[in-house]
């Protein structure tokens, strides 16, 4: 009896030890749908949306869930990507290729992706990089109010917040309240990479210039007029960010999160 | 195209792990080929599928369009076919095109039929194609081609047209807007008879 339980001991001391920060499974939330008045404008029309209802997961992906994405799709760690779809920054600070020797990575926004690996984590949960104005229709609600975008007060704390992390390495998740669709960190603690990120910055042709080429910055003139509000200084840094990067890029800054049908399981 | 399953298994315990081992993309293409974007199964106007991998093999031009595209798609296609046609008078062979829609929700196979009807373009030197399963958002990724659906319908894209090595490289690339620019028809003439 002793000798089987020594025994089992030695087993459980063999066997695969679980990775540094359990993750948490990805939890998706529906939001209703209802109407969106984009703070992008089509040229110089303002642009109304009918949203859908979607599913969108509650929190950023974190680096243990990333970590644990890595682990079950080797094609995707840093060393065995292939160069077309990540460049050398592609989880650069990470300990290992799967482990990213941070204590807290259950609860930090996984940065430093490319968007072709975002999309690769999305699809392996049967999901997808939101569209633009999916992000932006959620990231609208404030704790109480489905569009909270004019309310002066908070669009200054959300500027404040990304100045105040400029420079640092994202926050962790779930220091503030959800929004009113239970969403969490939609606004201040990372940028987010979105399906269609290429294609949101027409040149002055109404054509799209390439992903990556910054073309809103050289046409700072121009890209103000594309914002329906101007002085939104923190939806301009976020497009402008976007704007930046080429699909294989990655950055510090620029995390992500999916969506999917609502009513999809679990 | 061969697809390999390994079968890995943890010591004593047996905790086996499949790898199945992407069947597109065989390790002997480079590093910064196209074809190796996750698998892409696409059908062309004549209703007969294949994978995007499998056209490894022959240099080729790859872009993406929709057919109900009333000004940008056209002008594409019959660049293209100018660009064919310098290719020609230059000396070279034609190369076959693929043109992949990024609306795959209306273009069916009656869609495809139609646009290469209008067109004049039959594959397999010329095929339009939608995606039966895979991302296409990858090869739009890979190419540096966006779309957006607009809220009235269509959608707000660029276009660019890459001529891919037989491994799948770029090459060159071009906007296809009209004009067949003498550098990528020359670059087309070098990459087809480098490729014999």
């Amino acid at each position: 009896m002793l000798r089987a339980l020594m025994g089992l001991l030695l087993l459980a001391a063999l066997m695969p030890r679980p990775a540094p920060a359990d993750a948490a499974a990805p939890r998706f939330v529906t939001v209703p749908g209802g109407q969106l008045v984009s703070s992008l404008l089509d040229g110089t029309r303002t642009v109304t949306v009918q949203m859908a209802p979607f599913a969108m997961l509650e929190e950023p992906v974190t680096e243990a869930q990333f970590a644990a994405f890595l682990r079950a799709h080797p094609e995707w760690q840093r060393g065995h990507i292939a160069v077309l779809f990540a460049g050398p920054n592609y989880l650069a600070s990470w300990l290992t290729p799967t482990d990213p020797g941070d204590a807290q990575a259950a609860r930090r926004p996984v940065t430093d992706v490319s968007w072709f690996a975002a999309r690769a984590y999305c699809d392996s949960l049967q999901a997808e990089l939101p569209s633009w104005y999916q992000w932006e229709y959620a990231a609208a609600a404030s704790s109480s109010n489905r569009d909270a975008r004019a309310n002066m007060a908070r669009r200054n704390a959300i500027l404040a917040a990304l100045m105040h992390v400029t420079g640092q390495r994202p926050g962790l998740i779930g220091q503030r309240p959800a929004n009113v669709y239970g969403l969490r960190d939609l606004n201040r603690l990372i940028w987010e990479w979105v399906s269609d990120y290429g294609a949101m910055f027409p040149d002055v042709n109404g054509d799209v210039g390439s992903a990556g080429s910054g073309s809103v910055l050289r046409l700072c003139g121009g890209a103000a007029l594309a914002f329906r509000d101007p002085s939104d200084y923190a939806l301009a840094e976020r497009v402008a960010a976007l704007s930046m990067l080429a699909p294989a890029d990655s950055s510090p800054f620029v995390g992500f999160r999916c969506v999917r049908k609502p009513g999809d399981s679990p | 195209m061969r697809s390999m399953i390994v079968l890995l298994c943890g010591t004593l315990l047996g905790a086996c792990t499949l790898v199945a081992a992407a069947a597109s993309a065989p390790s002997s293409l480079p590093a910064t080929s196209i074809y190796r974007i996750p698998p892409l199964t696409l059908m062309n106007q004549n209703g007969q599928t294949f994978t995007f991998a499998s056209l490894a093999g022959k240099p080729r031009l790859l872009g993406m369009f929709y057919a109900s595209c009333q000004m940008a798609c056209p002008v594409e296609i019959e660049t293209l076919k100018q660009v064919e046609h310098q290719v020609v008078k230059a000396g070279g062979q034609p190369i076959p095109v693929l043109l992949v829609t990024f609306d795959p929700a209306h273009d069916d196979l009656a869609a495809l039929k139609k646009a290469a009807a209008q067109h004049h373009v039959s594959a397999p030197e010329f095929q339009l194609s939608r995606a039966l399963s895979g991302d296409i958002g990858m090869l739009g990724g890979v190419l540096g081609v966006s779309w957006r659906p607009l809220p009235g319908g269509g959608f707000q894209h660029n276009v660019v047209v890459a001529l891919l090595d037989r491994a799948g490289r770029i090459i060159a690339t071009d906007p296809a807007n009209g004009r067949a620019d003498p550098a990528f028809v020359a670059a087309i003439v070098r990459e087809e008879r480098a490729a014999h």
